[in-house]
């Protein structure tokens, strides 16, 4: 934790991630002078508007307009101030990309992006309030670092520490009634540090925000019904990718799985793929995620289980990655 | 045709028969923007059910009127008026927003008989209906597109720039509303991010304004008539509303932009309805 903070998360079993972010803001905006805030009509809806109502004179609601609402952080940023800035994930990463790309990572400016209700978190709402593709658009931005806080309380350490982390940063963290994870927030968060949250021998999962709960629920009844070694992997930042503990599991398991509430098209499971295929090793692989699609309508609920987000859908992804053959060594010319 | 007194009358009881729909879809979807809903009840009962030229037997046909709700979070009233005009059975709408349903909270295209474009991302509508409009002038069709805007969605570039489109080509085959209701997400539109005066700032885009009071369906009807026959600039009907309207306990209410209606509130809901 942050040095001189002396708030803690104490109530993650009724506050969702984004009441503990704004809740966490707030603190930090004492300890911090230089922090301000901006929302586009959604200082409510993603919890920046208790930084708000803490400092009004710290925060700028700029109306439904999200290419101004980055421009004008960006603004804010080259004046010398920490701008934290939410809206939706899919208005961030896609109705404001260029002015996120070009007017905050071309410029490197210290834009700390909060953005909510990400992934399929806001299900019923539709397509055109699914964010499946910020992972890899943000990851294709230079200059930018990309995290998915695995619950509340690894949202808090992750806003902690990005207020000193230079640069612009981008989080995605859900609508709200996702369950926590961790019980306490000393379990050693760092920015582009995976953490392995199960130990195992026999194939690795490698996910990211809500799926890390059930990655490990998964794994423990996979030991159960079917004696499987499953290691975990919360793989919290994006971007830059702990790229040793996936060689790691690389060498040490030969078979990996990613979750994620995202298109497999980009996100983390691209990411490490990227990563393995640098190896030159051979490993059996499977992503898994929204594959490609505009998703169906529905509660978040109902969407992980249908998309095999959930413990049951990775058990069975499990299986069939336990099933698959890979070359271990020179043979490839019998497959090309 | 101006309006006739009977067609008001008409029109005043669809307008509460739908109110009590949207309140109902409410309650099965489990929250719905039921405040932006309501206040746009007149302006869709007098498109459907007086000037639209459409045919819900065949929502595809080529020569019928296009609609684009650009405030696109309105489905739950949008669904209800589609169903009340034939262009599916009602009783689908227990399924909204429930999963692999074809209805979420903002209408989809692909999905939803009668739903030219797909919305929910404020800002999207009025440039696709400069575009609709183009489309139609260059290949001498006859339809007009109607778009309804939300005020706090007037906020957005991408409207001003459609305006600036929409005048610059000389646009009169597309009739646009705005639903001044004066609440946004956050508050209301004045003290979030100020709109006034706001028909200076479409007329100083080239537009001819036409102010109307958007729960008279006589004041709607002037100026949806005077639109029609404008042959020089874009029309814009800014159709002073009232968010929740109908509902005693969610007029004016903030935060009745988004909620849910237990058996309890969907009963006093209609009885406010029952007294307008
Ligand atoms: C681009 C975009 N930004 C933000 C939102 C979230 N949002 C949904 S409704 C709304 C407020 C809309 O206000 P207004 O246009 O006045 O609609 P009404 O009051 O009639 O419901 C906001 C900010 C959105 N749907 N799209």
């Amino acid at each position: 934790m942050s040095e001189g903070l002396t708030w803690t998360v104490y109530d993650a079993d009724t506050m969702t991630q984004a009441e503990i972010y704004g809740e966490v803001l707030c603190h930090l905006g004492d300890k911090y002078p230089n922090i301000v805030g901006l929302s586009a009509d959604l200082a409510n809806s993603t919890k920046i508007g208790k930084f708000g109502k803490k400092f009004p004179d710290r925060f700028f609601n700029v109306g439904i307009a999200e290419q101004n609402l980055f421009g004008v952080a960006a603004g804010l940023a080259k004046s010398g101030l920490i701008p934290f800035i939410s809206s939706m994930a899919v208005f961030t990463s896609m109705r404001a990309a260029e002015q996120v790309r070009t007017d905050i990572c071309y410029q490197k400016l210290n834009c700390k992006i909060i953005a909510t209700h990400a992934g399929t978190s806001f299900g019923q709402a539709g397509t055109t309030h699914h964010c499946t593709e910020d992972l890899a658009i943000m990851r294709s931005f230079a200059n930018m670092t990309v995290i998915v806080p695995a619950d509340g309380i690894e949202t808090a350490n992750a806003i902690r520490e990005c207020v000193e982390y230079p640069g612009p940063v981008y989080m995605r963290i859900g609508r709200g009634f996702e369950p926590k994870f961790y019980d306490n927030e000393d379990y050693g968060f760092k920015i582009g540090k995976g953490i392995e949250v199960h130990s195992g021998t026999d194939i690795t999962i490698i996910c990211c925000g809500v799926t890390v709960l059930q990655a490990v629920e998964a794994a423990k009844m996979l030991k159960e019904q079917d004696g499987l070694s499953v290691r975990v992997i919360n793989m919290h930042t994006i971007k830059p990718l702990d790229e040793e503990i996936v060689k790691r599991a690389v060498l040490d398991t030969r078979r990996i799985v990613t979750i994620e509430d995202h298109n497999i098209i980009g996100g983390l499971g691209s990411a490490v793929a990227e990563v393995i295929a640098a190896s030159g090793k051979g490993c059996a692989f499977t992503k898994v995620g929204i594959p490609d699609c505009f998703c169906e309508v529905g509660y978040p609920e109902d969407l992980c289980n249908y998309y095999k987000l959930d413990a049951d859908g990775i058990m069975d992804k499990v299986r069939e990655v336990m099933g698959k053959d890979f070359e271990e060594d020179e043979d490839w010319e019998d497959e090309v | 045709m101006p309006i006739t007194d009977q067609e008001i009358q008409k029109l005043k009881e669809t307008a509460c028969s739908l109110r009590k729909d949207i309140i109902d879809i409410t309650g099965w979807a489990g929250g719905a923007h039921i405040g932006g809903a309501m206040s746009m009840v007149e302006i869709l009962a007098i498109l459907y059910y007086k000037y639209l030229n459409i045919d819900s037997s065949r929502p595809n046909w080529e020569d019928r009127d296009r609609v684009i709700l650009s405030k696109g979070h309105g489905g739950v009233g949008y669904a209800a008026f589609l169903a009340s005009k034939g262009y599916f059975d009602k009783e689908l709408l227990k399924e909204f927003n429930h999963f692999k349903s074809p209805f979420g909270m903002h209408l989809d295209g692909n999905k939803v008989p009668g739903v030219d474009v797909s919305t929910g991302s404020l800002g999207h509508g009025l440039p696709i209906a400069v575009g609709l409009s183009l489309g139609a002038r260059l290949q001498k069709k006859n339809w007009k597109t109607y778009c309804i805007l939300g005020d706090g969605e007037c906020n957005e570039g991408s409207i001003w720039e459609a305006a600036m489109a929409a005048s610059h080509f000389k646009l009169t085959n597309m009739i646009t509303f705005v639903d001044r209701n004066k609440l946004m997400i956050d508050g209301p539109t004045e003290e979030v991010m100020g709109l006034e005066p706001f028909s200076d700032k479409w007329k100083a885009f080239g537009w001819i304004v036409k102010e109307a009071q958007g729960h008279d369906f006589k004041s709607l009807s002037e100026a949806i008539e005077f639109a029609q026959n404008e042959t020089k600039a874009p029309v814009v009907i800014i159709a002073n509303t009232i968010k929740g309207k109908g509902i005693d306990f969610m007029e004016n209410q903030v935060k009745w932009h988004y909620g849910g209606l237990n058996s309890d509130l969907i009963e006093k809901a209609k009885q406010s309805v029952d007294r307008m």
